[in-house]
């Protein structure tokens, strides 16, 4: 199990060819209180770069981009009742979802949490 | 424009308390505070809340006959304001469209205004070309700070026993804490509460009066944003603009009845014509029933699929808990209880027209 980051403030965990994927507790506290999340469903399949979500905050709205392609395997279905979890922990319990990943090679592209924290200083 | 930002008397203030800072209207702002948006809103409901709304423009009117000199460009009775009192008004273009919403104040001896931050610039030169006679002078060197909630009247009340005797849209001059303020029972987040001009050499320490007592917590543009959505109040440039004309934003309560029979201000023709005969679109609150909130430009969809308006301004409600919005629906359609669509990503959210405001206004009359 290795974790990566995306420069649109995202971690995923990935066992073999799925993954779990949420954004960072870097992002959350940028966002603000989230109010709402819209979801993809399972079965839905995207592509690196494409919206795969939105997350409302009290003052805006920001998409969610897929770090690589994949499909959705589960949406986590506690963030449509308790949207506030994703400030308490968005690297925990309030991932938003299961992805099967299409291409294992576009990790490479991901950055580790060395590459990550440098980024956001 | 490449003008810094400008920075209120309150600055320092506001970087002391971890305020995070944006770019609003030109001037650097705090949005929220550690506190975060939803707590400063509930302290705001609950007990109270200090914001600087030092951005706003401050203006004092001398002359002869000021009241009834603004009647020529607002539809209020100012000329019949008496003294001590406020009244909520606009300037209107020859169109009958919103120029800026005010606040006007009868000060005895002058009259004190203040305009929203971004219109300064147009507000104070309209009132020198047409206000003949009439010494029209910008404040720069006060703070205004705005006290708002249940706890209002202690916390200022402490301070400036006078305060207390005021009622809802009511300005005195008195002391707080050795100096001379301006205090105006009135504000925009509907709440009970003060806006408090100031020197701005004491703006920081009259401030930290304010928020020694318990009750009160410093608040930002954020939460002052959802405040005065859940209270039915527009904002200039979301829900009013130079198109919008008074009746369409549902703001006929603002123009008192001898200025709407007699005219006698800029665009009347249509004022009055919206009056007798209905504008072809108005303000309404609009509720959307799923927990998605509808923002600025959202298309509103009549049960029958048909485009019958847009939001002008939309968030989470922090204290209805769930997304608030207001907007504008065509002639025909806007009853409370009416339902529509709201199409937010392509989608469409069921949504029913409210009565505003959301939350019940708490004004001391």
């Amino acid at each position: 199990m290795a974790t990566y980051y995306s420069e649109d403030h995202e971690w995923i965990t990935v066992e073999g060819d799925t993954a779990t994927l949420g954004i960072t507790q870097h992002a959350a506290d940028q966002l603000g209180e989230v109010v709402f999340v819209e979801q993809r469903e399972a079965g839905d399949e995207f592509e690196k770069g494409g919206e795969i979500g939105v997350i409302e905050s009290v003052k805006a709205a920001s998409e969610i981009y897929a770090p690589l392609d994949g499909e959705v395997i589960e949406a986590n279905e506690a963030l449509a009742d308790n949207p506030g979890a994703l400030n308490e922990s968005p690297e925990g319990d309030a991932w938003i979802y299961k992805i099967k990943i299409a291409d294992t090679s576009q990790l490479d592209d991901l950055m580790d949490l060395d590459g990550y924290k440098a980024l956001i200083g | 424009m490449t003008d810094a930002p400008k920075r209120t008397p309150l600055y320092d203030l506001h970087v002391e308390l971890g305020g995070k800072m944006v770019d609003f209207a030109g001037w650097e702002m705090p949005v929220q505070y550690p506190m975060g948006i939803m707590g400063e809103h509930k302290q705001c409901r609950e007990k109270a809340a200090l914001f600087d709304v030092s951005h706003m423009g401050q203006v004092i009117l001398r002359g002869d006959n000021v009241g009834e000199k603004l009647e020529t460009l607002c539809p209020q009775a100012y000329a019949t304001l008496k003294e001590g009192k406020a009244r909520y008004g606009f300037f209107t273009n020859e169109d009958g469209g919103i120029m800026d919403d005010l606040i006007v104040s009868n000060a005895g001896d002058h009259y004190f205004v203040v305009v929203n931050a971004a219109l300064r610039h147009q507000d104070i030169p309209h009132m020198q070309a047409n206000l003949d006679g009439v010494e029209v002078t910008e404040i720069f060197d006060r703070a205004l700070v705005a006290v708002q909630g249940p706890k209002a009247e202690d916390v200022v009340g402490e301070l400036c026993p006078a305060a207390r005797d005021l009622k809802f849209m009511e300005t005195t001059v008195a002391e707080i804490g050795g100096v001379e303020c301006r205090i105006s029972r009135l504000g925009y987040t509907g709440e009970d509460g003060y806006e408090i001009s100031i020197p701005e050499a004491d703006a920081i320490r009259v401030s930290k009066l304010f928020l020694a007592h318990d009750d009160c917590q410093p608040a930002g543009l954020g939460a002052r944003d959802s405040l005065r959505l859940e209270a039915g109040l527009c904002l200039y440039g979301n829900d009013i603009d130079q198109s919008t004309s008074p009746i369409e934003a549902s703001l006929s309560w603002a123009i008192q009845k001898r200025r709407k029979e007699e005219g006698g201000f800029p665009g009347a023709a249509r004022v009055q014509k919206e009056l007798a005969e209905g504008a072809a679109k108005k303000l309404v609150g609009i509720k959307p029933e799923g927990r998605a909130p509808a923002r600025q430009g959202v298309e509103v969809q009549c049960a029958e699929g048909n485009t019958i308006g847009a939001i002008t301004s939309g968030s989470f409600g922090p204290t209805v808990g769930s997304p608030v919005a207001m907007g504008y629906v065509s002639a025909g359609h806007g009853e409370p209880g009416e339902k529509v669509n709201l199409i937010i990503r392509g989608k469409a959210q069921p949504a029913e027209i409210v009565a505003l405001p959301f939350v019940t206004q708490n004004y001391k009359r």
